[in-house]
């Protein structure tokens, strides 16, 4: 007898843990027993060890290096500089802004740290004993710290480098430490319409430079094998295809010599996008010693070398109607970006999508101009954790949107509610030239208001003003709302490319025999989760269960070309491609089930897991069936196997959004600031897997809490930097960071394959304004437009301070 | 972030390691705990030749009560401090501040006697001894002295202890039972130093402060004994005329530098928001 009972459709559902399954993260078994295989973890026979001899001050000529004693101390087998690098012609290398950076100092250092030796040795000991004994002379020069001061007439020429080039990447240069200007919109139509605005509000709004701070930081191993000519780097690496790209462009290596792996990523954020003098010293000596040379950097490195975020001035000015309308918003920025322009935006894009800075609102005309400039700091202008300069644009508009709230006296969520899109309005193209793909604003902006009692928020804060006024408490209540657009999934590959190449990504498939696959893909992840979300992808596509799909990134030998992680491009990018690939898959085993099931191939339907006869689902093939079927039936005008492959080419970006509410209490005696509640409503379209959607949130919103409260690289009038240590810049533990509730409505992006958005950056895109309004909106009836970040303690003492409330 | 080459020393015996100092020279350096000075090494502001390893020595171990006498051996951790229920019982105010010190990993292997040792104005015990009036065991070549904690600190990193000398053991006279005690630290995070911090100890009779001691952290070259903020207690009635006058004299008192917490005057007003709020705490604790 066989008892044995069918699975209902509920129970098949369940077997794939596909879209919309909390599936727990397939990588966390070997994180969370420290199995992990990092760059640091990688040890190869015969390696050495590089490290950097970097430079004291922040502008200065090299006036000479002595190697000698060194070279002399045990262990230390070579000192490479500049003057090492000029014949091989990788003195510099090219940016992925389309700038030029030193590998090595050539003649001058341009920042403190600055790389200007590097120490080749047996060991890391030796390396580093190494870097004490290397000898170098400085004739220090005037540093250039103040973005405002940069383009003064008598400012230092910084890049003697570029000297007479009056013609940069993006077009002329107006002085010898001006990059670019960068603008989009209609200045003088959007000029006229704040001349005959009822008001208009001005504001500076600064955003500090910070810094992505993984907690593994950069570094890498390179090894040339002198009998096949084959050069491997194994490194942290968040675009693995473009660093090899790149990597045989300025070598001259053939591209299929060069063999670039991404092992497990301890986190990036952005700082891991651009190319590094480490990476090419550690090359380059593995060329001339013909053994492995590992190089790490160290946290102290890291924050001071490689590639900062931020450090943009942005002077935003709204017009409005009395009774609320905006009518017009500009803004003009002049962005830091340090000694070398080392933007990791796409190349057409100098200030990333920061045109996207008329946010979630419908305004009729807008102007952005940005104007970049060279100083006397480290470089770099990633996007941490956000896609490009799009965190700047969300804090810009939303910082505006209160301070124009204040100006009208008018509740600031009442403001924006009034001013959002509306949902019959998408796709919406803004003011300043973007398709916003699909949204409903007002029915994410009323649940979030609801759902935190926002109405009873106000009265309570009301109560609490009066209780102060009357010496009843010396705390002070604030509420901060953030309505934020997010721009992500670069990108189209008609306005999106790194270097020229396409911004696309790829997926390729291979159905084993036995109803299991494979899948490569073009990203990277440096934790977040792709091995368990791409699986789900494939699993609701293919009807193979989640757990029988393995997935590989980050191997260039193996791996589809894709232009890496980075942006929340993973999702609508390779998700895509993923959802698509899997198409190609199914449409080729309904071939396969309509020969064996005998009938026309459109007579059958997919049903979760197989194909089955329209109006007899008795009769059906499962995809395990098929599979097998693929590789043992000789089945007429069909070739043997089951594989695909995708390079998806976008249409559109996708655009997540989400109404984020800030409640913090500040004692206005210390400074301290206790976050008391905050609410993430984020609508990402289709959700994938809701539990690791959440991790992402949590992660994102604690740092946004670390930027808004206390992360920031300051550089003093001598170019020393500070806060370039754990020590001082903010990295919150779980003791720092509050509850996070969170919260979501569903609006499905109408082009992508799945309707998926992206959401690893939007919460600290809608995190920072929502962190920095409640803390303005704390002292906001007293008179108060606006106080910048960090609020860490001192500084909202002096805010209070400067507001005559502390006694 | 990688030291310079060094020997490690382990000595079995306390005279056996002030043997090796004595022998060692300017070269040696002793390393308790080591969260002070491995850092420094890492970072090659300190690039001993020798490490004397205090962490064999049994003698320096242990903590010990009996009745007001307490006596912390220097390789105390700070998880001791915090576990020691007898000590919590005869003076409170050392687990309060103890759990304020950096996180968990770090309090299982930092140790009371590196913490006071160290000479840094950012560690949180110097205050805390001074407003105790702790004295300090040093043994050297010449024999065991005792050294108030009042006397020993003349500068950043700079002690009465000579470079030949191990501090062996804090020996406090706890306050009466019924006591009053506070630390009110402020900073940025966990694991940070103090921005500012204030150690509070009183003792009551009837309405009256009999006796206020009060230590300040992190607001000069080296930690305060606030002598003058706590006679402006001793003898009143703690209102706020006298909170008042003693947060003016710490106040008064302090020197700190600019830095990443803020500037001089923010630092030295939090130094009297930490005094304030430390005073309200221990009279709301006394008996």
């Amino acid at each position: 007898m066989n008892e044995q009972s069918t699975p209902t459709s509920a129970e098949r559902v369940e077997k794939l843990q596909g879209l919309g399954s909390s599936r727990k993260r397939v990588e966390d078994v070997r994180f969370t027993q420290g199995k992990g295989n990092y760059v640091d973890d990688i040890k190869l026979p015969g390696m050495l060890f590089g490290d950097f001899v970097r430079s004291p001050y922040g502008h200065a000529r090299v006036k000479k290096i002595d190697a000698e004693a060194a070279l002399a101390a045990p262990g230390v087998l070579a000192v490479i500089t500049a003057e090492d690098l000029k014949p091989l012609n990788l003195h510099y290398m090219p940016t992925l802004a389309g700038d030029v950076q030193a590998v090595l100092a050539d003649e001058k250092v341009l920042f403190q740290n600055q790389e200007v030796a590097f120490v080749v040795a047996e060991d890391r000991y030796a390396a580093a004993d190494g870097v004490e004994l290397v000898e170098v002379e400085y004739e220090g020069l005037p540093v250039v710290v103040d973005a405002f001061k940069a383009m003064d007439d008598d400012a230092p020429v910084l890049r003697e480098d570029l000297e007479g080039k009056t013609e940069g990447a993006h077009g002329p240069r107006k002085h010898h430490n001006h990059i670019f200007h960068w603008e989009v919109g209609d200045q003088a139509g959007t000029e006229k319409a704040l001349e005959e605005a009822d008001v208009v509000v001005e504001e500076l709004i600064t955003y500090p430079r910070s810094h992505p701070s993984p907690i593994e930081t950069c570094g890498c191993v390179a090894s040339m094998d002198k009998v096949n000519g084959k050069l491997t780097i194994w490194g942290t690496f968040q675009a693995p295809h473009a660093v090899r790209t790149v990597a045989s462009l300025i070598t001259n290596i053939a591209e299929h010599n060069i063999r670039i792996v991404s092992p497990d990523i301890g986190g990036g954020f952005g700082n891991k996008v651009g190319v590094y003098p480490g990476y090419i010293c550690a090359a380059v000596a593995s060329i001339v010693t013909g053994q492995p040379v590992k190089w790490i950097e160290d946290k102290i490195e890291n924050l001071t070398a490689t590639a900062f975020a931020r450090d943009y001035h942005m002077t935003g000015k709204i017009g409005a109607t009395k009774d609320g309308r905006i009518t017009a918003l500009s803004c003009n920025v002049l962005a830091d970006h340090g000694a070398f322009d080392a933007c990791a935006d796409p190349t057409k894009f100098p200030a990333g999508f920061f045109s996207i800075c008329t946010g979630s609102y419908d305004i009729p005309i807008a102007y952005a101009g940005v104007d970049g400039v060279y100083t006397n700091k480290a470089p770099g202008g990633v996007a941490y954790r956000c896609s490009f300069r799009v965190t700047e644009a969300a804090y810009m508009i939303e910082r505006m949107v209160d301070v124009l709230a204040r100006k009208l006296d008018m509740d600031p969520a009442e403001l924006r509610t009034k001013n959002l899109i509306k949902k019959e309005q998408f796709p919406y193209t803004s003011a300043l030239g973007w398709e916003y793909d699909s949204g409903d604003y007002q029915t994410a902006m009323t649940k979030a208001l609801e759902t935190v009692g926002y109405t009873a928020l106000r009265e309570e804060q009301a109560a609490n003003r009066k209780a102060f006024e009357a010496g009843e408490t010396r705390s002070l209540m604030g509420i901060g709302v953030a309505f934020f657009t997010e721009i992500v999934g670069a990108g189209p590959v008609k306005n999106c490319d790194i270097l020229g190449l396409g911004m696309f990504d790829s997926c390729e498939i291979r159905i084993h025999p036995t109803g299991s696959a494979i899948a490569r893909l073009g990203t990277i992840s440096q934790g977040q989760g792709h091995a368990t979300t791409f699986a789900q992808i494939l699993a609701s596509e293919i009807g193979i269960p989640a757990e029988d799909i393995t997935i590989e990134e980050g191997d260039t030998d193996t791996a589809p070309y894709g232009l890496g992680t980075y942006g929340s491009r993973s999702t609508p990018v390779a998700g895509a491609a993923t959802a698509m690939a899997g198409r190609k898959i199914r449409a080729k085993a309904q071939m396969i089930a309509a020969y064996l099931l005998e009938v026309h191939d459109n007579d059958l339907e997919w049903d979760i897991d197989r194909f089955q006869v329209k109006g007899n689902p008795e009769r059906s093939k499962t995809m395990k069936e098929i599979a097998f079927a693929s590789y043992n039936q000789a089945i007429p005008g069909l070739e043997p196997g089951l594989e695909a492959v995708s390079y998806y080419d976008p249409p559109n970006m996708t655009y997540p959004y989400g109404a984020y509410i800030c409640v913090l209490d500040v004692d206005v005696d210390t400074g301290v600031i206790d976050v008391r509640r905050f609410y993430a409503l984020d609508d990402c379209g289709t959700r994938i897997n809701p539990m690791i959607i959440e991790g992402q949130v949590h992660g994102g919103l604690t740092e946004a809490l670390a930027i808004s409260m206390g992360q920031e690289i300051t550089y003093d009038e001598t170019g020393n930097v500070h806060g370039g240590s754990l020590l001082d810049f903010f990295l919150p533990t779980a003791v720092e960071t509050p509850v996070w509730e969170t919260d979501h409505t569903e609006t499905p992006s109408p082009h992508h394959p799945i309707g998926a958005k992206g959401v690893g950056e939007s919460p600290n895109v809608g995190g920072v304004p929502a962190f920095s309004n409640a803390v303005n909106d704390a002292f906001a009836h007293f008179g108060l437009t606006h106080t910048g970040m960090p609020h860490d303690h001192w500084r909202v003492w002096k805010t209070a301070q400067g507001l005559g409330l502390t006694g | 972030m990688i030291p310079g080459a060094f020997d490690y020393h382990r000595p079995k015996t306390v005279d056996e390691a002030v043997g090796l100092l004595s022998s060692l020279g300017d070269d040696a350096t002793v390393v308790a705990g080591g969260h002070s000075l491995i850092p420094m090494m890492k970072l090659r502001m300190a690039v001993p030749e020798h490490l004397v390893d205090l962490q064999d020595l049994d003698d320096l171990k242990g903590i010990s009560v009996s009745g007001t006498a307490v006596t912390l051996g220097a390789m105390v951790t700070q998880n001791e401090l915090i576990a020691s229920n007898a000590l919590a019982q005869a003076c409170p105010i050392i687990r309060e501040t103890a759990l304020q010190i950096a996180d968990p990993q770090i309090r299982y292997v930092g140790t009371v006697g590196g913490n006071v040792a160290n000479g840094d104005p950012g560690n949180d015990m110097p205050g805390l001894m001074l407003a105790l009036d702790a004295a300090y065991e040093l043994v050297g070549p010449d024999g065991t002295r005792e050294v108030r904690a009042r006397d020993f600190y003349d500068a950043a990193f700079f002690t009465a202890r000579s470079d030949g000398e191990i501090l062996t053991a804090i020996k406090i006279s706890a306050p009466p039972a019924g006591h009053g005690w506070s630390y009110m630290k402020q900073k940025r995070k966990i694991g940070d130093y103090a921005t500012a911090a204030a150690a509070v100890v009183l003792t009551m009779d009837g309405a009256t402060c009999a006796i206020a001691s009060i230590g300040l952290t992190n607001v000069a070259d080296t930690a305060l004994f606030a002598e003058a903020a706590s006679a402006a207690l001793t003898g009143s009635d703690l209102g706020d005329a006298a909170i008042a006058e003693a947060v003016a004299a710490a106040k008064a008192i302090t020197n700190p530098a600019q830095d990443g917490r803020g500037p001089a005057e923010f630092r030295t007003h939090v130094c009297g928001m930490m005094v304030q709020r430390a005073v309200a705490r221990a009279a709301e604790r006394a008996a």
